[in-house]
């Protein structure tokens, strides 16, 4: 177990597992997504409020998720990057950033298209949106950053920085409809008693929840590959993998 | 190097909580300016601005529905369950809008206490059931009324 | 449940179809992307290594 992740701290060894993982990830992912699918749009039931129109939930719910979990795990990256110095932490956390921003972009879009048809708007400045929206904003500094400074090593400090400072917006984000008074409604699935969503509401919900936690992985290692292979262009292994393609 | 190590996380540690504190304070000094809309015990007690416009939350009472003579102005109370404001409006009204439903409108309150609104928007709750099982739950409830415990009934 | 009252979603088809089009864009295009940067990347350094052996 040791020898593996020492394996895995080295940056050849990691482009080669990376690659082999890749293709199984993707394929659990295409599974989960193909069943979240079908549980989500033809199973599950209509709503006795909203309608058919609250089955933007399967979309919308898992994003918002991801866009705090993605974030958490760039920050943690980044951290133990600049403690211990692990470049394949540094490399986990800027691969990271535009997949949290996708699916924070995601969040926000299919909640206005949500929000226009049953709150009767497309965007209000309540607490969860406006701090969701910040979230965003977050992302794009982090990614912006990056580009902005020549070398890696440098830019990977940078960005650690200011991916760490963002994180106190994620409590925020959870805690902004209980902490104030928003149009946005509470927390169906986290909250501590009874769940209060039918079962084969929920089963999808989970299923596409664990689909893109999977695509993460998946798109995570993709991205890692290639951040890997830029910043050790200049070793023998990739010179040599480059003569053999 | 290990010594090193240690104040790098120390530092780290540093910054998320001296941020975290700040953002606190912040966030505390402008708590009232967070939140979305005012309930009517807050407008009763004359914490919303009677100068300006500001939106009013609650939900809307039972059967205080009425449609005026022309068709598009419709008069509702809005109530958190201890003080309810009479709310006026013209327009069109979210899918969502009916009696029981939270509710967050925009707009000022009139000389006479009306809350003159603008704009209404539908608050939904994080409720998810089919249709057969709500009127279910509609069912048990009226029957165990007297030994049910209050339900959450603020939006 | 037959296909047309499926794709009309009690009304709201615009609106759920369009979310779930979105979705399938954006997950498409973060597949994509890191695929056409491999290939360009690869493309780079091997245009390198060649000019490297023409003239050491």
């Amino acid at each position: 177990m040791k020898r593996f992740f020492h394996q895995l701290g080295s940056p050849k060894h990691f482009y080669r597992i990376a690659g082999r993982w890749i293709p199984w990830l993707g394929l659990a992912c295409v599974l989960f997504l193909l069943a979240g699918l079908y549980q989500g749009l033809v199973v599950a039931p209509t709503d006795y409020q909203q309608g058919d129109s609250y089955r933007i939930m399967f979309v919308h719910v898992p994003a918002a998720w991801m866009s705090l979990f993605i974030y958490v795990v760039m920050a943690a990256a980044g951290a133990i990057g600049l403690i211990w110095h692990m470049k394949l932490a540094e490399v986990v956390a800027i691969a990271s950033a535009p997949i949290g921003a996708s699916f924070t972009f995601l969040a926000l879009v299919t909640g206005s298209i949500w929000g226009k048809p049953m709150w009767g708007a497309w965007w209000v400045w309540d607490a969860r949106l406006t701090s969701e929206l910040i979230l965003l904003f977050l992302y794009l500094g982090v990614i912006a950053l990056h580009n902005a400074v020549e070398d890696k090593r440098t830019a990977a400090r940078a960005t650690s920085i200011l991916a760490i400072v963002g994180v106190v917006n994620i409590p925020i984000i959870h805690y902004s409809v209980e902490w104030w008074n928003t149009l946005h409604q509470g927390p169906t699935v986290t909250k501590f008693d009874a769940p209060s969503i039918d079962m084969r509401m929920l089963i999808p919900l989970l299923l596409m929840a664990v689909a893109f936690k999977l695509f993460y992985a998946t798109v995570l290692l993709m991205r890692a590959r290639v951040e890997v292979l830029e910043r050790e262009r200049n070793t023998r292994w990739v010179r040599e993998l480059v003569s053999q393609s | 190097m290990r010594a090193t190590r240690k104040k790098r996380l120390y530092l780290v540690l540093l910054m998320v909580v001296g941020i975290g504190v700040a953002v606190g304070f912040a966030l505390n000094a402008f708590n009232q300016n967070l939140m979305f809309f005012y309930s009517p015990s807050e407008v009763a007690a004359g914490k919303a601005p009677a100068a300006h416009a500001f939106r009013l939350g609650g939900l809307v009472t039972e059967g205080s529905v009425q449609r005026q003579a022309n068709g598009l102005t419709v008069r509702f109370d809005v109530t958190d369950n201890a003080k309810t404001v009479t709310v006026e409006y013209t327009g069109i009204l979210p899918d969502l809008f009916r009696e029981g439903q939270g509710i967050v409108a925009h707009g000022q309150l009139r000389s006479d206490g009306v809350f003159v609104a603008d704009e209404v928007l539908a608050k939904h709750d994080e409720n998810y059931m089919p249709p057969e099982v709500a009127k279910a739950l509609e069912e048990a409830h009226e029957e165990g009324k007297a030994s049910m415990p209050p339900g959450k009934t603020t939006p | 449940m037959n296909l047309n009252e499926f794709l009309h979603m009690g009304g709201y088809a615009a609106y759920v179809w369009s979310s779930y089009g979105l979705a399938a864009v954006v997950l498409a295009a973060n597949v994509l992307a890191p695929m056409r940067q491999r290939r360009r990347l690869l493309r780079r350094l091997a245009q390198r290594e060649r000019r490297a052996r023409r003239n050491p």
